[in-house]
């Protein structure tokens, strides 16, 4: 898509892993999730390997760590799970600091972290160094269904304008005193956000109809 | 008389739950008019645009453009013949650069390669924006994205324009742009508006459409200094605005 309009996520740059081909960096990181995945929990040179292959990936990106690093807190709620997983799990136990913890817990945490950042990592770097549209085009380039790559690129494109409202929706709200973040107000918020589905369906239906208007008949012209 | 471009013959349609919007409406647009469709809110102006181009279908009467039914096996042909800028440009830009958007709808009649490209320029060229043809919609200001909307429509060639409300939400320089690329355009057009103002602007000929019916139909000097039709209807002139003591249009 345009150039220097990037997403959010996106870090506009020119190195090598910008340039590659987008379709051959969806399969590298499908190729490198899957592996890591499927690597047994307790190989801990192995990840160690993975970790340095991808951040040679990212150096050669050029994409500042602290950038990825803010990027990666959509990891936390994943790294309560897996802190809670020593305390619960059953099992022989063990003490660390006069607490019980359950040992195949403590193996399973750890190797879920592992496999969970590398994994955030590797998507964050993808997204950091390909604009939306190249991802959408990467995927058509490899074979996927037509109207879910359609899906794809409303969703990016209707990202904006649906945040856009919520933000309106929510200064209305704030400007008539009510503090979106207090739980006293969460049935209201919970109301304002079933209104915006329901707006963002007519949406749309607008927007298809306008499609229609100009002749759509199924596929999108790239 | 030649063969009006819109032909609009006793279209009476109500909507599926039950709520009948338009009660046998007539409207002959001839080639080269500018027609301001004026009416209160809830008046069907919206219903009667979405019939032009096949998207709902009459319940009784017809419509035909340039001599061409609105129906079945035509509405490909008369998409392209009748162009519609929708009211918010949000909905009618929806892919990721300037140059996507315009491309869409010739695209899809068939153009590809240098024709198509052609076609996108053109467009552009003509509401100013070909500068911007590489932009996303979404960074581009309100008043911008507008005159994209009219691109995409003008890039089919349609023989009439239909604007649904194109003064709204801007500002008066981006009005006044507007006003003029659509002067400068050689083609019919129906604008549906209530921005009197710049229907008495751009448009030598109005027609009022009020609870599903066309109640008046003339010179919009006529139609706006007509105090009894406009009482009746819900129109009002804003303040200080009276074509009476104005010169001639523009």
């Amino acid at each position: 898509m345009g150039a220097g309009h990037g997403h959010k996520l996106h870090f506009h740059g020119h190195s090598v892993i910008h340039r590659a081909p987008a379709h051959v960096k969806l399969l590298a990181l499908v190729g490198f999730m899957l592996t890591v995945v499927a690597t047994p929990q307790d190989w801990y040179a192995v990840f160690a390997a993975y970790a340095v292959v991808l951040l040679t990936v990212v150096a050669a990106s050029r994409v500042p760590p602290l950038y990825l690093a803010r990027r990666m807190v959509i990891e936390v709620p994943f790294v309560m799970f897996a802190l809670l997983v020593p305390f619960v799990a059953a099992g022989p136990r063990t003490d660390v600091l006069g607490v019980s913890l359950s040992e195949p817990g403590l193996v399973a945490a750890g190797a879920l972290l592992m496999k969970g950042t590398l994994g955030v990592l590797a998507s964050l770097t993808l997204a950091a160094t390909t604009e939306p549209g190249d991802v959408l085009r990467g995927l058509q380039r490899l074979r996927m269904p037509e109207p879910l790559v359609q899906i794809m690129g409303f969703m990016i494109r209707y990202l904006d304008v649906v945040t856009g409202e919520m933000a309106r929706m929510l200064t209305a709200m704030r400007s008539r005193g009510c503090n979106p973040r207090s739980p006293r107000h969460w049935p209201t918020l919970a109301r304002s956000l079933g209104a915006l589905f329901i707006r963002s369906y007519e949406r749309g239906e607008r927007v298809h109809l306008a499609m229609l208007s100009r002749g759509y008949d199924g596929t999108i012209p790239r | 008389m030649s063969t009006p471009v819109l032909d609009v013959r006793g279209l009476a349609y109500a909507y599926p739950d039950g709520h009948q919007a338009l009660f046998g409406v007539d409207l002959h647009v001839h080639e080269g008019e500018r027609v301001a469709l004026l009416g209160p809110n809830g008046a069907g102006k919206t219903t009667l645009v979405l019939h032009l181009n096949g998207i709902l279908t009459a319940g009784a009467g017809a419509v035909s453009v340039s001599g061409l039914p609105v129906a079945g096996d035509n509405l490909q042909e008369i998409r392209r013949r009748v162009g519609i800028v929708f009211q918010d440009p949000d909905d009618q830009l929806f892919l990721g650069t300037v140059r996507q958007d315009v491309a869409f709808g010739p695209a899809n009649l068939g153009l590809k390669g240098e024709a198509l490209e052609r076609r996108v320029r053109h467009a552009l060229d003509l509401v100013g924006m070909a500068d911007f043809v590489d932009r996303p919609p979404h960074h581009l200001s309100f008043g911008q994205r507008r005159r994209v909307a009219v691109a995409t429509v003008l890039a089919m060639e349609p023989e009439i324009l239909v604007l649904d409300e194109p003064s709204s939400n801007l500002d008066p320089a981006s009005r006044r742009e507007l006003a003029d690329i659509l002067r400068s355009l050689d083609v019919t057009v129906l604008m549906v508006t209530h921005d009197l103002p710049y229907a008495y602007e751009l448009c030598p000929r109005s027609v009022v459409l009020s609870d599903g019916v066309v109640v008046a139909d003339g010179t919009t000097y006529d139609v706006l200094t007509d105090d009894a039709l406009m009482a009746a209807h819900r129109l009002e002139l804003p303040f200080g605005f009276d074509p009476r003591v104005m010169g001639a249009r523009p």
